[in-house]
């Protein structure tokens, strides 16, 4: 049979030519493992995202008020394309928490007793609902819980009307609403100190004053409503009662970022596997190349016999997509694992009742075709030689390849270059292609190395920037209501107090032309030293006497520019509308902010000297007593602890973001030592017997290795600055990608950074180069004797 | 054929049966040999079999001298002169270029062997592609002590207008010649060419015969060519002809033919 036989020589092809085969396939298994990955992800987070919303009935439009009368809720279903309206009691409280020295910030939010709520339905992890009557019962969120350790049966405190209470846990649950469970603008989760409490309508209301009313509303919207006009509606009838504007699920925290996480992970899912199986196809199309001029002979005999141009090409297609199978029966197994873990991460942050990486068949179908396309791509160009060799041509020789003077003549290297250096510069001369495909792809590598580690530098730069630099105090106290001047100096008095400034915030719905923004007008004494506005290159921006700075990202949204006039409408107090000037923007890093000088912003409220809290600069020694001091201040809203964050910070997400990076900087170094060996090995192939006969003419091992290591040394080196421009691109356009609401990632690289990139794949690549020495001491010399190649 | 006893060339104070005595004293152990082989045998293991290329051979190679070693293919030619050429060791036997124990010698010590003391010239040429005429001897100078001017060298072979062209714009006998130029140029002991015209045609051929008649001349370089074509046998100075892994016959020849008188 003749198929057998030929798929005999194929296999034993494959055999002889395993290191090749093996490291290329290694890069198309990175390829369908990070497709796979994060394809998989992806779409298990959007599945997951999805089914939570529709079961557990997400919300799409929100708003917080003051205070509103329990009627209004009928209003509210009347406006046309409302469906449904939930109207709830949120308050945020101090909350004591065993094992915690810092006070903790609860957000307490009502849910009806005996039935559940007809809008962001609670799934139930573990324990019970609460039961009528018993007013002290609360559920805690899963993240929160897990965080601190808590579990069904155990008890918090929690400063609720200036009195201790104890709230005593009977459930764990999870809402659609805090996926991503986050406190008000800041970026990242600390859910050591920030969790969600649901508690009961009826015992929460009388607390705070809200009996027959509610401060909180959310509804959902009838299939093809307006979104906008129902947001202008609510606020309409909300105004009266203070409302703070009303946003739909596009402004909702975690969604928002729940979503933008969803975003991202389409565009890498697509991005690295491409990269990844280009270079595979790249590798598949110059080891196929050699394959095919080693075997000119047998291509000959097969078509002399009568084989068709079709069979045989078949026959060396047959190859390219063995390697393929090969890595894809590696790659979909370990992405498989890789997605699971990452799942597992997901869950870290984003809280679904169920997150599983599921990968349905059709995603491994396309991860095996789009390989096996790239293999074929890789693929064609090798064969059409194949197809159009005639058979006695096959048979004879390839005459020796031309040659000419090159680079090295003309530029005079010359004179100044051995001979055998003017080998290896002519070797490159001659196949320009192969030598930049080959630069591009170890670029590559060294560019996903950069990108890899860019995430820590960018990261740090932020933290450096916003929670070092802008940010110095060491505690931020928010007071549950705006309070006279005198707070302040209560605030001074507390225990190991060595220095306060006082903040003003107020909620605003910034105009200009038909854009708006709802943001938090930042007050700043203009002295300010604890909390500053700093720009990305460090420099303070001093907030003006007069007028606005804004984050140039906000001034991006409204289209507005300094020198321009915006109209501010405050969503408090008396809600005066005034026509503010923008002085200047600033580059920030975090969220949406406007700021103005605490006088002036008293001013426009015509308010005396009201402070909304005050940044802390404390003994650290005396914070414990501080913390037990504030946990029992009734006027404390909430306690911010910035080294607290920051630690929480780095031992969850810059963890997890570490265990991701460390499985890129893994194919990074495949597709590294990939590429350096195929293309020294398909080198040491083309010229084996060139070396060899030098070895006969008496060059000594080290002589010949310089030969052809130093043409793969050079090449590496060249890669080396290329690599760092198109790493450099590729974190550009990361930062530009990433350019959300929330956060803007800084595009800083450290040198620290390319020097790493570059470590690995040196490492990789004198590995590689190890690994070839010792293959060139096997060379046989005395076939060169007797055959021609 | 392999009974020596049939030519009946043998000096004649020697027992015509005893065969392996008669090996070791032809040619007689010279003093002044150059290199000097004393029972040879190599054996190769190709699996379970083992192939016996070498059999016992004795020979000793002069100074100046230009031998044609003479066989079909199979005959151990070829092994012999990987032994000469200090490419492979033998599996029994002894083997000294000068005061050089070749036998026991490292990996090294036979690169440095080679790279001081032997040119190659293949029945391929095996030249750098990538060089040129003049950098394909340059290369090789490059590493020697006391090499000659490689320019000079590609004259002698009747290259000096080519000395820029690439192998690739080089006919296979000037290919040869560059191969030539390029084995002497680091002044050599010994040159060993293998079926250094099986490549060319009658013409060229002659040509090659004609530069390394005249190198041998010149320079003083031991060469020894092994060939299976006889009528190459009129130039040399002694034929030795190998079959089966022994040394059949050795042949004086008693005036060296100019190969242009040479034809087959």
């Amino acid at each position: 049979m003749r198929g057998s036989a030929l798929d005999r020589k194929l296999l034993r092809d494959l055999w002889h030519m395993r290191g090749q085969v093996l490291t290329l396939a290694l890069i198309v298994a990175s390829g369908v493992a990070t497709y796979v990955t994060m394809v998989g992800a992806y779409l298990s987070v959007e599945r997951a995202q999805q089914e939570h919303y529709t079961r557990y009935r997400f919300a799409d439009v929100f708003a917080q008020l003051k205070r509103a009368p329990n009627r209004l809720a009928a209003e509210l279903s009347s406006i046309p394309g409302v469906s449904v309206v939930e109207t709830r009691v949120v308050v945020e409280v101090n909350l004591d928490i065993p094992r915690l020295n810092e006070p903790a910030v609860g957000r307490l939010v009502s849910i009806p007793e005996g039935r559940e709520p007809g809008l962001n339905t609670l799934f139930l992890r573990r324990g019970r609902y609460i039961e009528p009557g018993h007013q002290d019962e609360v559920l805690a969120s899963e993240a929160f819980s897990s965080a601190n350790h808590l579990e069904v049966g155990d008890s918090i405190g929690a400063v609720i009307n200036g009195r201790w209470e104890r709230l005593r846990i009977v459930g764990i649950a999870l809402s659609p609403e805090y996926v991503y469970e986050i406190r008000g603008a800041e970026v990242f989760p600390d859910n050591r100190r920030f969790g969600v409490l649901w508690m009961s309508r009826e015992a929460l209301g009388p607390l705070f004053n809200m009996e027959g009313g509610f401060n909180d509303l959310s509804l959902s919207l009838a299939s093809g409503a307006s979104e906008a006009e129902v947001l202008n509606r609510v606020d309409r009838l909300l105004e009266p009662y203070g409302g703070l504007g009303a946003y739909g699920r596009d402004d909702q925290v975690s969604h928002r970022f729940l979503t933008d996480e969803i975003a991202q992970d389409r565009i890498t899912g697509i991005l690295v596997p491409s990269i990844f199986l280009g270079i595979a196809a790249f590798l598949i199309h110059v080891v196929l190349s050699r394959l095919v001029s080693t075997q000119r002979n047998p291509i000959g005999l097969l078509k002399a016999f009568g084989y068709s141009d079709m069979a045989v090409a078949m026959h060396y297609l047959k190859f390219a997509l063995a390697t393929v199978l090969l890595g894809t029966a590696l790659g979909v197994p370990l992405g498989i694992w890789l997605g699971r873990g990452l799942a597992r991460m997901y869950q870290n942050f984003f809280r679904f009742p169920e997150l599983s990486f599921a990968v349905g068949p059709s995603l491994i179908f396309w991860g095996i075709a789009i390989s096996a396309g790239a293999a074929c791509l890789g693929a064609l160009l090798s064969l059409r030689g194949v197809i159009a060799l005639p058979p006695a041509e096959a048979m004879r020789a390839e005459s020796p390849p031309q040659f000419k003077t090159g680079i090295a003549e003309r530029t005079g290297l010359a004179q100044l270059t051995s001979v055998s250096t003017r080998m290896i510069l002519r070797n490159l001369e001659r196949r320009p292609w192969k030598v930049a495909l080959t630069v591009i792809g170890l670029s590559f590598a060294v560019a996903i190395l950069i990108v890899g580690f860019y995430f820590f530098d960018a990261i740090d730069y932020l933290v450096q920037v916003q929670f070092r630099t802008a940010q110095r105090d060491d505690v931020t106290v928010t007071l549950s209501e705006p309070h006279e001047e005198q707070a302040k100096y209560d605030i001074t008095h507390l225990t190991g107090v060595s220095h306060a400034e006082a903040f003003r915030i107020v909620p605003a719905r910034l105009r200009f032309a038909h854009r708006s923004k709802r943001i938090a007008l930042l007050g700043l004494p203009p002295d300010a030293d604890l909390r500053r506005v700093v720009a990305q290159n460090l420099d303070v921006v001093p907030v003006p006497s007069e007028g606005l700075l804004l984050t140039a990202k906000l001034a991006e949204l409204l289209d507005v520019r300094p020198g321009e006039t915006v109209t501010v409408e405050v969503l408090e107090g008396e809600r005066p509308v005034r026509q503010l000037v923008v002085i200047s923007t600033v580059d920030e890093m975090i969220g949406l902010s406007a700021y103005m000088e605490i006088s002036t912003l008293n001013r426009m409220m015509r308010e005396g000297g009201s402070v909304s809290g005050a940044y802390l600069s404390v003994d650290s020694d005396k914070l414990p007593r501080l913390y037990s001091q504030l946990k029992q201040t009734p006027a404390v809203a909430g306690v911010a602890v910035r080294e607290a964050m920051l630690e929480s910070f780095y031992r969850t997400i810059a963890e997890s973001l570490r265990i991701s990076t460390l499985a890129l900087n893994f194919f990074a170094c495949l597709i590294a030592v990939g590429m350096v060996y195929n293309s020294a090995r398909v080198s040491l192939s083309e010229r084996g017997h060139e070396l060899a006969s030098l070895r006969v003419l008496g060059f000594n091992q080290r002589e010949i290795s310089f030969m052809l290591l130093g043409e793969q040394a050079l090449l590496a080196l060249v890669s080396i600055p290329v690599g760092f421009a198109i790493g450099y691109v590729f974190c550009a356009g990361l930062t530009a990608a990433m350019q959300t609401e929330l956060y803007r990632m800084p595009l800083v690289v450290n040198a620290k950074t390319f020097a790493t990139s570059v470590l690995i794949v040196a490492v990789a690549a004198i590995g590689t180069g190890a690994l070839l020495y010792r293959r060139l001491y096997r060379l046989d010399l005395v076939a060169v004797l007797k055959t021609r190649e | 054929m392999r009974g020596p006893s049939a030519k009946g060339e043998w000096p004649g104070d020697l027992s015509k049966n005893d065969l392996s005595l008669m090996n070791s004293l032809l040619p007689s152990a010279r003093i002044d040999a150059v290199f000097h082989m004393h029972d040879i045998t190599k054996v190769y293991h190709m699996g379970d079999v083992a192939v016996h290329a070498l059999r016992g051979v004795m020979l000793d190679l002069l100074p100046g001298e230009f031998v044609v070693i003479l066989g079909p293919s199979g005959s151990g030619k070829s092994t012999l002169l990987n032994i000469l050429g200090g490419l492979d060791v033998p599996s029994n036997g002894q083997v000294h270029y000068r005061d050089h124990n070749l036998t026991a010698a490292s990996r090294e010590e036979l690169t440095r062997f080679r790279r001081e003391h032997v040119g190659f010239v293949f029945q391929f040429y095996n030249l750098i592609p990538s060089l040129t005429a003049l950098e394909n001897a340059a290369l090789v100078a490059e590493i020697s002590e006391n090499p000659l001017d490689p320019e000079e060298c590609l004259r002698m072979v009747g290259l000096g207008d080519r000395l820029h062209h690439f192998p690739a714009q080089l006919s296979g006998g000037e290919q040869q010649r560059v191969a030539i130029a390029r084995a002497v140029v680091k002044r050599p002991e010994v040159l060993l060419c293998d079926e250094p015209t099986g490549a060319l045609d009658y013409t060229t051929g002659k040509l090659v015969l004609e530069v390394l008649d005249r190198i041998n001349r010149e320079l003083k370089t031991i060469t020894a060519v092994i060939t299976h074509n006889a009528a190459i046998a009129g130039m040399a100075d002694r034929v030795i002809h190998i079959s089966s892994g022994l040394i059949a016959e050795v042949r004086k020849n008693e005036k060296r033919v100019s190969p242009a008188e040479l034809t087959w």
